[in-house]
């Protein structure tokens, strides 16, 4: 399987809709869709597409949403699919092991993306390791980056970097960062990396900041920028792909990409089967406000219904309680809270 | 009689606990770097103490009954077998997971003449007992738990091999716990001030189960682990939800812990630490116990 020659391009597009996108379609994705999503993504030019359970490997459970297809099964279509594109796949070290990491390399994965909250790199440094073993390419995610500095996340990236991560993202799970957060953040990795490795740069819209933060991430230095089509992803949605190629082609700066295939894509291929398009509504917009995790609006939306209690309420107090990626099981105890609160108030 | 080997700060919380245990009198805390904080606090405590790790130690003219080691798999997979040849039974708190299983509340009465029983991990003896609760009543085909703790509490070792909980607390959910199959998940979170210990505990099970045997069950056994920790609550009751798709037909039960430490010398915060020292206390007293008859047994 080939990929893409990286001297050709400035920046490289990578694509999340098949794991970031899993969130927002309650990890319900068919193999049909997986198939029909990678071939356009394929087409279009995109080198690394990233194929996982919303919350990476092993993420099927009742705390983060059981998978409709059997993530292994997902990932074993896209590979069979990518002609050119590397698949990658998402581990968040204390959910997927190094045991899931060996299965997907084994199905044929290219990549694997390892991601921690933005204080605690060291819990990857194992996986990395493995992943180096396995000969995948790795990338680490430091998420949330909003709840860091960006001094202390550049430390958090070179312990990544010594494990041997070869390009660290700062990544703003929350939507959070507006404008030189994301800059700022970006040139600290950068500095601290001095070429060893590279920085990437992963947005999300609930502030609306997704594109924008991206073009700043790029001049700051970053060269892989995520994006997703139809911005299908977490909260408000992610950097839609499509604008991130028409944007940087505006700006005159290469990806390799081609941005009519991938409107192409997102208007006929990925909008016709999903369940619902990310929006910034209330809840996601007071993700990006509070600094909360944008998988927790689905789960959030849930547990409001079954309890009877507001959505962003319960957003609001994960924020205040700065709950990190992967404390879903909290959203339901603080539902029960305000449902107790309110009933104690009548 | 018994000592502990590893003097950091859970053989030290450990030394707290047992102090006031009637049954279990620790004389001996061996660690291997001789400026230890801990050695010298033992010390003061009036143990006597050693660097020289357990090559003192079995060489002393009184052999400990018991020993506690707080040391690290590797050290435990090295000592194991000197114990053992010694006659000394080990309640090992490190992962190395030589000796079965054990969780005091649920099946150390099939241990109790083990030689060596392991603690398996610290988000097992928070959330095994209420898997077990729930298994007791109704088949539970799936049991998964979600750990979240405190950074400061994380120490280095859970770092650098946290697959070691993720993979020894499934295998504990089912093989003490009593699921089919298990699943565990372990969160960190830097947060401060720093965040009790919180464990939720997710069962799949039968729609038509009896759920209000499955809830006094879950309530009788937070009582009884609450003996040995008495920070372990429920933040709320345990809660039902029917069937859902993907869930194989199955209901589930939800329950929602806390557990704060005891604050002996670890803060409070760090219930995943002291509930590690509070049921390997509570493992050595009930071993201790069973040492005590068999010997009465004898002489009679």
């Amino acid at each position: 399987m080939g990929t893409w020659d990286d001297t050709e391009r400035e920046v490289r597009l990578v694509d999340t809709s098949l794991r970031d996108g899993s969130h927002a379609m309650a990890h319900q994705f068919t193999e049909a869709n997986v198939r029909d999503t990678v071939r356009a993504l394929d087409d279009a030019g995109v080198s690394l597409i990233e194929v996982s359970h919303g919350d990476g490997l092993g993420g099927s459970t009742f705390n983060y949403g059981f998978s409709l297809v059997d993530e292994r099964t997902l990932i074993s279509a896209a590979v069979d699919e990518a002609q050119r594109a590397k698949i990658a796949v998402l581990l968040l070290p204390g959910l997927g092991t190094v045991t899931d990491l060996r299965a997907a390399a084994d199905l044929g994965a290219g990549a694997v993306r390892i991601a921690t909250h933005c204080t605690e790199a060291d819990v990857s440094i194992q996986h990395f390791q493995a992943a180096r073993d396995l000969g995948l390419e790795t990338v680490g995610f430091l998420m949330l980056s909003h709840m860091s500095t960006p001094e202390d996340l550049a430390k958090q990236g070179r312990i990544m970097v010594d494990a041997g991560c070869q390009c660290v993202y700062v990544v703003d799970s929350a939507g959070a960062l507006i404008l030189e957060d994301a800059a700022d953040r970006v040139a600290a990795l950068v500095a601290e990396f001095d070429g060893q490795a590279q920085v990437g740069y992963h947005g999300h819209q609930n502030l609306s900041f997704g594109v924008a933060n991206s073009v700043l991430a790029y001049r700051a230095g970053a060269r892989q920028i995520d994006g997703s089509l139809v911005a299908l992803g977490a909260g408000a949605g992610n950097s839609p792909t499509e604008v991130l190629a028409a944007t940087f082609h505006r700006l005159g700066i290469t990806t390799g990409v081609d941005k009519d295939v991938l409107m192409d894509a997102a208007e006929n291929v990925v909008k016709p089967f999903i369940t619902r398009l990310p929006v910034m509504d209330r809840s996601s917009i007071v993700q990006g406000v509070a600094g909360v995790y944008s998988s927790f609006l689905l789960h959030a939306e849930r547990a409001a219904e079954r309890y009877g209690v507001p959505a962003h309420e319960i957003l609001y107090r994960c924020g205040e309680r700065r709950y990190v990626g992967g404390q879903e099981d909290m959203i339901i105890n603080i539902a029960l809270e305000i449902a107790e609160e309110r009933q104690a108030t009548v | 009689m018994a000592a502990i080997v590893g003097p950091g700060n859970i053989g030290t919380d450990l030394l707290a606990k047992l102090r006031r245990s009637e049954l279990v009198d620790v004389r001996y805390m061996v660690g291997v770097v001789p400026e230890s904080d801990g050695l010298t606090r033992a010390a003061e405590l009036g143990l006597e103490t050693s660097a020289d790790g357990v090559d003192w130690l079995l060489t002393r003219d009184r052999l400990p009954d018991l020993v506690f080691e707080a040391t690290s798999a590797k050290a435990h997979a090295a000592n194991a077998q000197r114990y053992a040849e010694a006659g000394i039974t080990a309640v090992d708190l490190t992962p190395a997971a030589l000796g079965p299983f054990t969780c005091p509340v649920v099946n150390i009465g099939d241990q109790l003449d083990a030689p060596n029983v392991n603690m398996i991990t610290c988000g097992g003896q928070a959330t095994i007992p209420i898997v077990h609760a729930v298994s007791r009543v109704t088949p539970v085909p799936y049991a998964e738990i979600v750990a979240s703790v405190s950074s400061r509490s994380a120490g280095p070792g859970t770092r650098a091999n946290i697959d070691e909980f993720t993979e020894t607390t499934a295998a504990g959910i089912e093989k003490v716990g009593g699921a089919a199959k298990g699943k565990a998940i372990i969160i960190i979170n830097p947060v401060e001030p720093p965040m009790i210990m919180r464990d939720t505990v997710f069962c799949a099970i039968d729609p038509d189960a009896d759920r209000d045997a499955i809830s006094e069950s879950i309530h009788r056994m937070v009582s009884d682990v609450q003996v040995y920790v008495p920070g372990y609550r429920l933040k709320a009751d345990p809660q039902f939800d029917d069937p859902q798709p993907n869930w194989n037909g199955r209901a589930r039960v939800a329950v929602f812990l806390e557990v704060a430490g005891n604050g002996d010398y670890l803060p409070t915060y760090a219930g995943n630490l002291d509930i590690m020292t509070a049921a390997a206390s509570r493992a050595g007293e009930l071993l201790a116990e069973k040492i005590i008859s068999d010997r009465k047994a004898v002489r009679a």
